[in-house]
């Protein structure tokens, strides 16, 4: 077998197996608890047959592993079951039917700050590693590390009190619904991506800076300026190679980051996305909502960390070119 | 160095204490450094001093909600009329006392269990270090989010759920500098002496990670100390009346459509601490690693 393509299935191998290991401890997060979830939610007070009918409401009085399969083989169709905060009414409300717009808006915000702010970061980074130590080098430095120091809100409120308050360009609050339009949409979302792309700007920046300077200092690239090749040969053709897998890192992990991000900046601009309802879901101890919502974070966050190693395997020039 | 005492080398300088030492380091010190060490100094008296430097008592309602700044509240008064500038100096002990009680648990069980799997090595070592592995694949605002839905909002329960899962994290930096040092010679002779565990690991072993290992404890305060700040902000951290940066942060975020910038003096307070502490552990960083360049 090729030894990229074995690599790839091993890592894969590997990627499933930690989206399981992940699925059975938040799966299991329920169980972790002295007393049981139920006695803890109903209260002290509780008798006991109040106990049980709401185990049984909610399929807690069944094996654990009976409900894992359960949960796991619905959740792999994409169906969380029923949300608790519904349960003692009539109507349920499935947890799918409420996430499925705001994924769809999450990924949106996302996007956009991921389209602004790869680019952007990639090229100041580069640009920071080749003329290192200049005045640009130790400007950007001091402010990313000045940037990446502060919480996600701090950040939000200013960009919201000068943006929004101060001269109002743009809405404070980004509410969306099924209606709005995709124009309507991005500028209402302006905020809240400017705030995730500053945030994660400096984290790639500087990431991106390490990494082409750990590159510019090995031995084959100081053999390539003595050997006379031109500076733009020496970057395209000996570092570039060897550059695309710290940048796939750099640019998973930041992306990765951006799901984490997205959850403070959502509650603050009030955008209607997975992080708000999975905060609300968490106030309420609305259990199978969280759990959802935790599932897709963590899925998300194991599947792009899967996917930049498969960029730094197949784009590695040493298991390109086998001896 | 050598050992020689008779050696009249010896003797013509004596050993630098420690005293000496930290100031010959103080000296080479950076601006930046200085700045971040100043600071933090200030954070500890505020935090340290609380009550003595605070014109009002922590939860004392002086006035109607949402005043503007006037001689009695320095800073105006929060949403249910408590003077937001003594909030804020209390803000300093809880905050930063809750975060630096979560470091210090988890470097506790995180470093005590690295340092352990680094030597025995094992079915302690994979065990431990498997379960570290899935536990790093779930980003920690999410796992603390989902834990708190399940064990309920409390301070003691945001300190244990913060403290463990940082604990993963630093289990696996605590492992990979001890493993280091366990495979070195004078690890080895202590072994071949007869030292017990305790001798090797804490008079061998410890000294010898301890530079990394503090680096890492300032890195890992501001994590968890932004973490925590975020937890609050959001309503599931440090619950009212306790003053706290970050909830504060949530309790006046209405002003802020009013164009008053009262929620940002909490959340400035967070993030001129994590400066300060990123500066100084910076240096830190190119003085116990003689690194130039890189990050």
């Amino acid at each position: 077998m090729h030894p990229v393509l074995k690599t790839v299935l091993q890592r894969l191998g590997l990627g499933v197996l930690t989206l399981f290991a992940v699925s059975i401890i938040i799966f299991s997060s329920l169980q972790m608890l002295p007393g049981g979830y139920a006695q803890n939610i109903l209260g002290h007070g509780a008798t006991p047959e109040t106990v049980k009918n709401f185990n049984h409401e909610l399929g807690l009085d069944r094996p654990a592993v009976v409900r894992y399969v359960e949960w796991i083989g619905n959740a792999v169709r994409g169906d969380f079951g029923n949300s608790y905060s519904g349960t003692t009414g009539t109507i349920k409300r499935s947890v799918s039917g409420i996430i499925a717009p705001r994924l769809y808006n999450t990924f949106f915000l996302a996007a956009m700050a991921a389209i602004v702010a790869v680019p952007l970061s990639l090229l100041l980074g580069v640009l920071a590693a080749l003329y290192r130590n200049s005045w640009y080098d130790r400007i950007v430095n001091s402010v990313t590390l000045t940037t990446i120091a502060m919480p996600e809100f701090f950040i939000a409120y200013i960009l919201m009190f000068f943006f929004a308050v101060k001269y109002r360009w743009f809405y404070s609050l980004s509410t969306v619904s099924e209606t709005t339009t995709f124009w309507e949409h991005v500028s209402r979302a302006t905020l809240p991506a400017l705030t995730m792309t500053l945030v994660i700007i400096a984290h790639m920046m500087r990431m991106t800076r390490a990494s082409i300077i750990n590159l510019l200092a090995s031995p084959y690239i100081e053999m390539a300026q003595l050997k006379g090749v031109s500076k733009s040969q020496v970057i395209l053709r000996h570092a570039l190679p060897n550059a695309w897998a710290p940048i796939a890192t750099v640019i998973a992990f930041n992306l990765a980051y951006l799901v984490v991000g997205v959850v403070v900046v959502e509650v603050v601009y009030v955008y209607p996305g997975i992080g708000q309802m999975m905060v609300d879901a968490v106030s309420s101890r609305d259990m199978p909502v969280v759990q959802a919502c935790a599932l897709i974070f963590a899925a998300t966050y194991i599947l792009l960390n899967l996917l930049a190693d498969i960029v730094s395997i197949t784009t590695n020039p040493r298991l390109l070119h086998p001896k | 160095m050598s050992t020689d005492t008779s050696s009249p080398l010896r003797n013509i300088k004596a050993r630098r204490t420690t005293i000496q030492n930290i100031a010959r380091n103080l000296k080479t010190a950076p601006i930046s450094a200085w700045f971040g060490m100043i600071v933090i100094l200030i954070y500890a008296i505020f935090a340290i001093f609380a009550p003595w430097l605070a014109p009002h008592s922590e939860n004392e309602i002086i006035g109607k909600a949402y005043e503007h700044g006037s001689s009695i509240a320095l800073l105006g008064t929060d949403q249910i009329g408590r003077d937001l500038y003594s909030r804020l100096i209390y803000g300093a002990r809880n905050t930063i006392g809750i975060a630096v009680l979560t470091t210090l648990v988890s470097f506790l069980v995180g470093g005590s269990l690295g340092v352990l799997a680094a030597l025995k090595r094992g079915w302690l070592d994979q065990g431990v270090s498997r379960v570290v592995d899935a536990f790093l694949a779930i980003p920690v605002l999410i796992f603390a989010l989902m834990m708190l839905a399940v064990v309920g909002k409390s301070i003691v329960n945001l300190i244990i759920i913060l403290a463990l899962l940082d604990a993963t994290r630093v289990f696996r930096l605590s492992r990979a500098v001890a493993l280091n040092a366990v495979v070195m010679d004078y690890v080895e002779s202590a072994k071949l002496r007869g030292e017990g565990m305790g001798w090797i690991v804490f008079k061998e072993i410890v000294p010898n990670i301890l530079p990394p290992l503090i680096t890492e404890f300032g890195l890992r305060f501001c994590f968890v100390f932004l973490t925590i700040a975020a937890l609050s902000f959001l309503g599931v951290g440090v619950q009212p009346p306790t003053a706290d940066w970050g909830s504060m942060v949530a309790e006046n975020k209405t002003l802020i459509t009013f164009g008053n910038p009262a929620p940002l003096y909490p959340a400035a307070a967070i993030a001129l601490l994590t400066v300060a502490v990123n500066f100084v552990v910076d240096w830190f960083l190119h003085k116990t690693s003689g690194l130039r360049d890189g990050k």
